[in-house]
């Protein structure tokens, strides 16, 4: 009954594409995206850098890159699942100062009490609130958003001031400091070294591989391509479109109140203007390394490559002593130049 | 055993009647044409059918039992597929990923389960095979011709073994060829004991596959009957409404 293909009269089966081309090996997947090229120019601009200025391929300026592309690199794989869906997150930036304070001023409130007598329990309950407080943060973005549908752009700018006034109120503008009896072993998670690397740069690249399986190898990962490519065919097809927009939401903001956790293990101390203005570096990363902001296009790789270039660029301005200023023009100016070349490589190629 | 019936089937959106007192039965196997002018009543019946909302007034029964559909996933439930006109496809993903999206295979490791792709790509070849379409189950969708798109939008109901299948005009907007393979599976659908309601403009291609024609006009069923007792200038009589009831 299910099967059709004996059909009588059915002609011999269709096995050999006669009829259909195939796009060059060089001319789709990787080599054909923005993320391939923006790779080339990474390693061009790496290149030209190491000739012009010996200081760039010292080890202490190397773990200072890593150090800082790690944290805006991180936020961009959370910002890039909600880009992908079509969807924007410009609360990250405060999302990131919000945990942060939290989770110092957590541990200054635990330390001393019954609960730091217990070892390590202190630091785990600080760090559980910081990442409680972004999940939150995510939760109502993410219920707005997709519940009542409210625009992503207008809901996120809406909690990116909401967030920073909280980060102020709480803290009546003073920075937290991180205490207590782990506070050791908080800073050699966050600020520590492994084998030289510092551990934020490990986070990037094991959180980059584990987004990387859950895009191309899970159902959620699907979906969420499926989300950006046609939000409407998902809905038909049974996708749970819903569940999927706040979940990128959570991870959205997850990844941001990481990202600032890390942040006060580097500071020392989390003001209450951490991360300010991140949320522009963190979508320009993703949109750089490949994500396209109409939905259904982008992946970590990009995020980490977008991420890599601005603080290369950034880095190289620096120690070519030009005035800091300058690196917001051209930061503003590499966007439009690579969804520029982009957009030029699509039209020439459609047919 | 009838396959669908509706019962004086009502909808109103407002002050505006859509459809009123729509009776109708599609036995398993059946394909039968559905046709009408623009306004006529098609899309909103159609749309009761596939569960994108429920009729004002009237009760839908499917093998034998009454249904409530409120939403698409219900229809789909008791095996009613749409192969939508504008087809529903997310062109960022391949053939396989459209045919299977929402339904992936899975394999488990561990506590976690991955997609299948070896398994779905598979699957996917075989159901375009069946449809005689030359179609890579990996491509993307962006880049493929419309009567491939139609393939991957039809493979779609093949995997989930539907009972009845409904039709939005898919011969709207490809070649000649596909337009006669597209028919051809219509046959093989009906071969299978699988009904289909064929909702199209295009006379040559209902009075090719169907054999039963049913006519709406402003909201009203005003004909239901056999193929070879009726003919294109009848029917267009109808849609115009140069003939009122037949």
């Amino acid at each position: 009954m299910s099967d059709i293909s004996q059909a009588p009269g059915a002609k011999p089966e269709t096995t050999d594409f006669s009829n259909v081309g195939r796009t060059a090996w060089w001319r789709r997947g990787f080599f054909a995206s923005q993320t391939a090229y923006v790779a080339a120019a990474l390693i061009v601009i790496m290149i030209v850098m190491s000739l012009l200025s010996s200081a760039f391929l010292s080890p202490g300026n190397l773990a200072n890159v890593a150090k800082n592309f790690s944290f805006v690199g991180i936020v961009t794989l959370g910002v890039t699942f909600v880009i992908v869906t079509g969807g924007i997150d410009l609360s990250v930036g405060s999302t990131m100062a919000l945990a942060a304070i939290t989770c110092a001023i957590v541990m200054q409130a635990v330390s001393g009490t019954a609960i730091d007598t217990i070892s390590l329990v202190g630091m785990i309950v600080s760090l559980g609130a910081g990442l409680g407080v972004a999940l939150l943060i995510g939760l109502v973005n993410g219920l707005l958003i997709a519940r009542i549908g409210l625009s992503p752009f207008v809901t996120t700018l809406g909690m990116l001031s909401i967030v920073r006034g909280l980060a102020y109120a709480v803290t009546e503008g003073r920075g937290q400091a991180p205490t207590g009896p782990d506070v050791d072993l908080f800073y050699g998670l966050t600020d520590g070294n492994i084998a030289g690397i510092p551990v934020a740069v490990i986070y990037l690249l094991v959180l980059a591989a584990i987004m990387g399986v859950v895009l191309h190898h899970t159902a959620f990962g699907r979906h969420v391509f499926a989300l950006g490519g046609n939000e409407k065919a998902a809905a038909l097809t049974g996708v749970a479109v819903e569940r999927v927009k706040v979940a990128v939401y959570i991870l959205s903001a997850l990844s941001a109140g990481f990202a600032g956790i890390l942040m006060v293990g580097w500071l020392g101390s989390a003001p209450a203007n951490l991360a300010t203005g991140y949320e522009l570096t963190i979508i320009a990363a993703a949109v750089i390394g490949g994500a396209n902001l109409t939905g259904g296009v982008g992946g970590p790789a990009g995020a980490v490559i977008g991420a890599l270039l601005i603080e290369v660029i950034r880095n190289g301005l620096v120690l070519a002593g030009i005035n800091a200023y300058w690196q917001i023009v051209l930061v503003g100016g590499i966007i439009i130049l690579a969804v520029l070349v982009d957009r030029m490589r699509t039209m020439r190629m459609t047919p | 055993m009838s396959l669908l019936v509706l019962q004086d089937i009502g909808k109103e959106f407002g002050a505006i009647r859509a459809l009123s007192h729509v009776n109708l039965t599609i036995k398993p196997g059946e394909v039968v044409g559905l046709m009408g002018d623009n306004g006529a009543g098609k899309s909103t019946l159609v749309k009761i059918i596939a569960g994108n909302f429920p009729p004002s007034h009237g009760r839908v029964l499917f093998e034998d039992r009454e249904v409530h559909f409120t939403k698409p996933v219900d229809a789909r439930g008791v095996g009613i597929e749409v192969v939508y006109q504008d087809l529903a496809l997310a062109d960022n993903l391949t053939a396989a990923a459209n045919v299977f999206l929402g339904r992936e295979l899975k394999r488990k490791v561990g506590p976690f389960s991955f997609l299948d792709h070896a398994a779905m790509n598979q699957r996917t070849g075989e159901l375009f095979r069946e449809l005689k379409s030359e179609t890579r189950p990996d491509d993307v969708v962006r880049v493929m011709s419309g009567g491939q798109r139609q393939a991957v939008a039809i493979a779609r109901t093949r995997l989930a073994r539907a009972k009845l299948i409904l039709m939005d005009e898919p011969t709207a907007a490809i070649s000649v060829r596909q337009v006669a393979e597209v028919l051809d599976l219509i046959r093989r659908l009906r071969d299978a004991g699988i009904a289909v309601i064929l909702i199209s403009h295009r006379m040559p291609d209902v009075f090719s596959v169907c054999e039963r024609v049913v006519v709406m006009r402003r909201g009203n069923k005003v004909a239901d009957k056999p193929i070879n007792q009726s003919s294109p200038e009848e029917v267009t009589a109808l849609i115009t409404g140069a003939k009122e009831a037949a």
